[in-house]
Parts: C-alpha cells; structure tokens; sequence
C-alpha cells in the first residue's frame, strides 16, 4: 500500500448536492477513494452516475448556485502543506492558483469550454501564458506544438481558426492540448475522447501515456469506456446512482469484478468475434432527484437482488487488499446470517452461471 | 435473406460548393461522398463505418433524398417495381419514403421537443394521409410496446424520456410506415452500453419480425461487427473496402481497414496498453490528395500510390469482396483476431 507520502488525492466522504425544483439530489453520495502520484485513475459508469460532477468536485467547481459540497473531504497533498479542497471557497485566490496550474480539467463539453469569439491559438497563448511565464512569441511556439503533438495538422495556419472552424474532433484536440500545456500535477479527463474516432482516441491516449511517462503526472480519467479505461487506468472506481459500488484494480475490475453492476456492465460490451444475443442490463439508472436512501439503487436491474437490498443500503466492503464492493452479496456477516436458509453467495454463483 | 439486392447504389456523389465573399461566389466543393458503388440485398445488413467526416451520414442522406445526390443512381426495389430515388420527384419521393425510412443519429435532437410520443411516432403517418387519427394514435400505441415502452406514455414529451427510450422512439417512427429499409445513422452512439445491448438486441428482433434490411452506420467498429452480415469502410467520401462482418475483422485487404482494427479499444487489461494508432488526419474532403486519397497516412504507399487512384476492385478468389488499393492482392495485412 501506498504511503502518504506518494499519495496526491484522498477523498473521504465526499458529499455534492443539487436543489433542484423537486428538492434534493445527490450527485455524489458519500465518495472516497484515493490517488497516488504518478497514477491512473479510472471512474466509469452509465450516464448520470455522477462522474463529472466527482470531477467538478475535486476542482471545486462546482455548478453554481444550485450545486455545493456538503460534506466530505478532498485532500490535496501536491504542495508543502496538505490541503483540504472541500473546505475552501470556490473563488479563493487558493483555488484559482491550484486549477489549471496543479490541477488541470479537460472537460466533456469541448464547445462550452472553448470560447467562440476567440481564435483556438489566442486561447492556448493565453492558457501558457498564464501558467509559464513567457513572452508572446515563445507561447505562439509552444501553443503551435501543443496543437501538433495532438494531432492538429498544419498547426501554424489552424492557429488562427476559430473554434466553429474546427471540427468536434479538432475542438477536443485543442482542448487538451490546453490542458497539458501548463504541466500540471494531475490531470481530470472527464470522457476526452468520446466524441472521436477510434483513431484518434488511440494517438489521444498514446500521447496521454507518453506525457505522464514524460511528466509523471496523476491521471483521473473518466469513460463509460470500458476499452478506453483498460488501456489506460491502473485502478479503476466503478459508480452508479452517485455511489462508489467497487473499486478495484484494473485486473481485478476486469478479470473478477464483484460487483453485479460491473459484471453487467463487462458482459453488455459487444466483443468483436462473438455475434451472440448481446446481455443487457434492464431497465435504467434511476432518477436522482429526491431518491431516498435506506436500499440498494441497483436492485430494480439488479438479477441478485435479494429482501434485504430493498431493504438496507448496502454497506461499502474491503477485502484490506484494495478491492472494495458495495454490495450485499459480499457482507460476510450477512452471508453468515443467511447460509442455512439461503447462502447469498451460492445464490450469487448460481445466477452467475445462468447468465453466462 | 435473398439473393435480391433492394438497394443498388451507382456512383453516387454529393459535393457540397464551398462559397466566398459577398457574393457568394463558388470557390470549390467539398467532395462528402465522392463516386460510391454498392448494393444491399434483401433482408441483410449491411454496415457502414469509417472516421468522423468521411461521408457517412452523407451517403446515408443521400439515398433517402433528404440530400439531393449531385450524381449518380439510387435503385430502390422495395417490392417488385426499381426506382431511381435519386431521380423521383416531391410525389414520387413521398411515396418511396414509405418504403424507406432514417433514423437519426442524435435521439436528443431528433425528436420535437413539443409533441408528444404518440403524435411523433403518428407523424409519418399523418404525413403519408393514413387512416384515421384514432387508427394512427391505435398504431403508436402498438408500435411503442414493440420497442420496449408502454402506450400508456403516448401523451409523454421526450424530455421525459432517458436517451435509449428517446432512441426506442425514434426507432418506433421509423417503423410506423411498415418500412422495407431503414438507414440507421449511429442510432446507439449516444448511448450507454448497457442501453446500447437494449437497443441493439431490439433492432435485431424487429429486423427477424419484419424482414428489414438496414444500413448501419456506425464509428464503433465492435458494434458493427455485431449487427452486420457485410461491412463497407469508407474514406474521405470513397468505399475502401466491402467485405463479410468475419472477413473483414480477420484478414483486411486494405490498409485503412487493418489500421481502424489496430485501433480498437478492447475491453481487456492484458491485451496491451498502447494501442496502434494511424498517424495524421483525415484530409480536408474539398482537397483529396491526388492518386489514392490514402496516401498521406497509408503506411505501405508507393510512388504508384501518389499518381494513380485505384479504383474499387475484386479481391482475388472471393465473389463479394472488394477493396480500392493497387495491392489488394499482395499485401498481407493484419486482422483484429490475429493481434495478441
Ligand atoms: N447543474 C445541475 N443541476 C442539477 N442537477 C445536475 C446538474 N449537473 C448535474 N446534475 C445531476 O447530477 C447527476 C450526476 O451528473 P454527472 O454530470 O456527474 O453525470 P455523469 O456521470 O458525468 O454522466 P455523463 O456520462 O452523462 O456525463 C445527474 O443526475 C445530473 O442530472
Ligand atoms: N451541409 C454541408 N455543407 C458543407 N459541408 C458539409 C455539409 N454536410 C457535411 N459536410 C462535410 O462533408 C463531409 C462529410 O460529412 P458527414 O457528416 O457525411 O460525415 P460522417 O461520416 O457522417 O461523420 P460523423 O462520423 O462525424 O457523423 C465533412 O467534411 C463535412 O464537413
Ligand atoms: S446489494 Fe443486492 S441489489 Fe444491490 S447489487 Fe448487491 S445483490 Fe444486487
Ligand atoms: S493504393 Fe497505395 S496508398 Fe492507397 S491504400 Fe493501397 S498501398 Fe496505400
Ligand atoms: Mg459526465
Ligand atoms: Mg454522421
């Protein structure tokens, strides 16, 4: 295990919040998990699971002014002084000194993030101008390479385009070249290379790899890819519903996940060579607004689901080596309770082998 | 599925002109599909992959008219009658799109935001003057519970809907004319995985009940793989290579198709961490390069390869399969299931 030393991030807790007209929604529900430096993160799950507001979280941006931390932790161990995230103000000259300098984003909407009466080059100028302390002329060099290295061709005339100019694929392009030109401690990509091709996606995270070999900064990427996080992640957070439902190795989510979520989520990927009746999850991830707690949010999809998961929410388990589940199946007490009756983890083998 | 090919496509061509100045003057054309051939059989389904802007959707457009063709055929035999769709007119076209129907790309964008799920799906309908109001709103209904929803959601906006319902809905419309062929546009790309196997199993099954032929385009080259009989790759608005779904993955013959399969992200922490990537771009579409438009980022390209264009030729000892590289039957590339 890790030494406090190594570490970058650990989040304890964390809590984030919307009020929205029905009341209120959880976004990120008690989220912990913790980064080394120099590592990958990955944090995959459906859509709306709460993985880019975990991401806003740890920049402390989040939306405003319906969104807030309530509770939890962030700390932030990339200076002299440890450092909680959570407990400072969103506009603190603290937090505007860590983001884009320590602590860098690449966000999903590429569009929303560049802006549009801006040529993409004055942006990046700006961007290394900002963090790098140099002249003009060096950041215009530097930006020009930036746009190269991710696969911009003629960069010294696409400086000058407009964001509209470029395509999507460009835009996110651009946008991480941004992000990486200021050498930042760790780096959130929050899905960066969904809306490219495959292509692309490959030269994107071939230069993310070749970066942080380079740089040696924390990765925390994003996807609901799960080809994209085995190629890159060293451990990967599984959520669903604003929970943390497993977290894992990447071997481990990938060759024996515990989770019935994950295991689903494993088996509904299509496999090239294999044109069988793909299984998929029924159902969809459940409304977070105004959701109320005491159960399991998976159980309506859930094939395992049991009384109690209706029931109980179901407590966060460690094996101490790392691998954490949250789920009932894998309460040792709870199974205990049950093994006369109805032994929870036969009954999980069982189902397990119906679905295979 | 039958030897009858419902669809046979001739060098059909969309440019787009590009404009300049106050007066618009034409300064060129942005060539999106660029002299394709291809024909689909009854009953199959055919995929249609390639890079972002390299004309897919344009094609896909194009063959329904929602695009009108700069060049070429557009034989369509729904039945017994072959019809030029490139050729019809406003009354002839609004006939034909009974036959033929699209789903969109963007199950966000897609549908009205103003109507309700019953008055979206009932649409065509009401377009065509079919039956009674009371019928079409009866036929919703039905074709609702065929995708996975309920008809109890018939008076429902789409903003109530999560993005695979809204999918299921736009699935549901372009059922709603009993169509013979759909040209499904990336119709699970916005979707999550486990609702992409929903989504994907329902075109399946309404394709054995109904006896469609689809054309599927996609970027995901898995997803695909899954749903096709044949597979078409597309570059920078040409047809590359026309092979078998199986074919295709095992041995390519062009070097575009081994490079899209190098780039693959698989599901597996074992099978490396580096992924093979094509280097370069995609070219601007308004200046191809000359010989093969390949040749920028073709790792095999000879001096050949920059003066001449290879046109779409038979691979050597197969019946269908086709591939527009001088070498096609020299090089030996590699497939996806090769790979370790
Ligand atoms: N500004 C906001 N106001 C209210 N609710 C919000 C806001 N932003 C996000 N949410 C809600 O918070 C939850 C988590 O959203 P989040 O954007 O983190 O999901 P995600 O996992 O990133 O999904 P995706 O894969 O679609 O990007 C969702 O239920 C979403 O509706
Ligand atoms: N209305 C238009 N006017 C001018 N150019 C266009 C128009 N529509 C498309 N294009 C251009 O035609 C080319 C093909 O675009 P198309 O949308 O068909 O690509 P695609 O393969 O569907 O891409 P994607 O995977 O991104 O959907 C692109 O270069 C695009 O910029
Ligand atoms: S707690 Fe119960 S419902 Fe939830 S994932 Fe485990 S078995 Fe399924
Ligand atoms: S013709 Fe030449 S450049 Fe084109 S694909 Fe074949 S080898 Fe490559
Ligand atoms: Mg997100
Ligand atoms: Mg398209």
């Amino acid at each position: 295990m890790a030494t406090n030393k190594e570490r970058l991030l650990d989040v304890q807790n964390l809590e984030t919040q919307f009020r929205t007209e029905e009341g209120i929604l959880r976004a990120v529900d008690r989220v912990s998990f913790h980064l080394n430096k120099g590592e990958t993160l990955g944090i995959v799950g459906e859509s709306g699971c709460g993985k880019s507001i975990t991401a806003k979280s740890l920049m402390n941006l989040v939306p405003q002014p319906r969104g807030k931390i309530v509770g939890g932790k962030i700390m932030y161990y990339g200076r002299s002084e440890p450092m909680d995230i959570a407990s400072y103000h969103h506009n603190s000259s603290e937090m505007r000194t860590i983001r884009g300098n320590e602590i860098s984003m690449i966000f999903q909407e590429p569009m929303t993030s560049l802006n549009p009466v801006f040529t993409v080059g004055n942006q990046l100028m700006e961007a290394v101008m900002l963090h790098q302390k140099v002249g003009k002329r060096e950041a215009k060099q530097r930006a020009i390479e930036m746009l190269a290295k991710v696969g911009i061709s003629t960069p010294e005339k696409r400086i000058d385009r407009f964001p509209h100019e470029f395509s999507g694929g460009m835009r996110q392009r651009a946008m991480i070249a941004m992000a990486l030109s200021c050498n930042p401690h760790l780096l959130i990509a929050d899905e960066p290379t969904t809306a490219l091709d495959v292509t692309v996606e490959a030269q994107i995270l071939n230069l993310m790899l070749d970066l942080q070999d380079e740089m040696g900064m924390a990765i925390i990427m994003i996807t609901h890819d799960l080809g994209v996080i085995a190629g890159i992640a060293t451990r990967v957070v599984v959520m669903y519903a604003g929970w943390v439902v497993e977290m894992a190795t990447t071997e481990d989510i990938f060759y024996s996940p515990k989770h019935p979520y994950t295991k689903a989520l494993l088996q509904s990927i299509p496999k090239i060579g294999n044109r069988e009746r793909l299984l998929s999850i029924p159902g969809t991830v459940p409304d977070l607004n105004n959701l109320e707690r005491g159960w399991c949010y998976f159980a309506p999809r859930c094939p395992h689901a049991m009384d109690i998961c209706r029931q109980k929410e179901p407590p966060l388990i460690d094996d101490n080596g790392g691998h954490a589940v949250k789920c009932w199946l894998w309460d040792k007490e709870f199974v205990g309770q049950q093994n006369d009756e109805h032994p929870a983890e036969e009954q999980a083998k069982t189902a397990e082998e119906q679905t295979h | 599925m039958s030897d009858k090919r419902i669809l046979e496509v001739r060098n059909l061509k969309k440019y787009f002109p590009i404009q300049k100045g106050v007066f618009r003057r034409v300064v060129g054309h942005v060539r999106a599909v660029d002299g394709i051939d291809f024909y689909i059989k009854e009953g199959e389904c055919v995929g249609l992959v390639g890079e972002s802007g390299c004309g897919k959707t344009t094609a896909g457009r194009s063959l329904i008219r929602l695009l009108d063709p700069t060049e070429g055929e557009v034989l369509f035999t729904p039945h017994d009658k072959t019809v030029d769709m490139a050729a019809l007119d406003k009354q002839g076209l609004k006939q034909m799109r009974q036959d033929m129907q699209y789903v969109f790309q963007d199950p966000f964008a897609s549908l009205n935001p103003r109507m309700t799920v019953g008055r979206i799906v009932s649409e065509p309908m009401k377009i065509q003057e079919i039956g009674t109001h009371k019928e079409r709103m009866l036929r919703a209904g039905e074709l609702l519970e065929k995708v996975g929803l309920s008809a109890s959601q018939m008076g429902r906006f789409p903003h109530e809907f999560s993005g695979g319902q809204r999918q299921r809905i736009g699935i549901a419309r372009s059922l709603s004319l009993n169509p013979r062929f759909v040209i499904c546009d990336e119709p699970v790309s916005a979707l999550d995985v486990s609702v992409q196997a929903q989504v994907l199993n329902l075109l399946k099954d309404l394709q054995d009940e109904f006896d469609l032929t689809y054309l599927f385009v996609a970027h995901d080259l898995s997803v695909v793989e899954h749903i096709s009989d044949r597979i078409m790759v597309m570059y920078l608005g040409r047809i590359v290579e026309i092979a078998g779904a199986s074919e295709l993955y095992e041995t390519p013959k062009h070097p575009y198709t081994e490079a899209l399969l190098k780039a693959i992200p698989i599901a597996d922490p074992k099978l490396g961490r580096r992924r093979i990537a094509l280097e370069g771009s995609v070219p601007d579409p308004a200046n191809p390069p000359e010989g093969c438009n390949f040749n920028t980022r073709c790792a095999y390209a000879t001096d050949r390869c920059h003066k001449e264009d290879p046109s779409l030729q038979p691979v050597k000892g197969s019946e269908e399969r086709m591939a527009a590289c001088h070498y096609v039957n020299e090089l030996e590339l590699t497939g996806f299931l090769v790979r370790e």
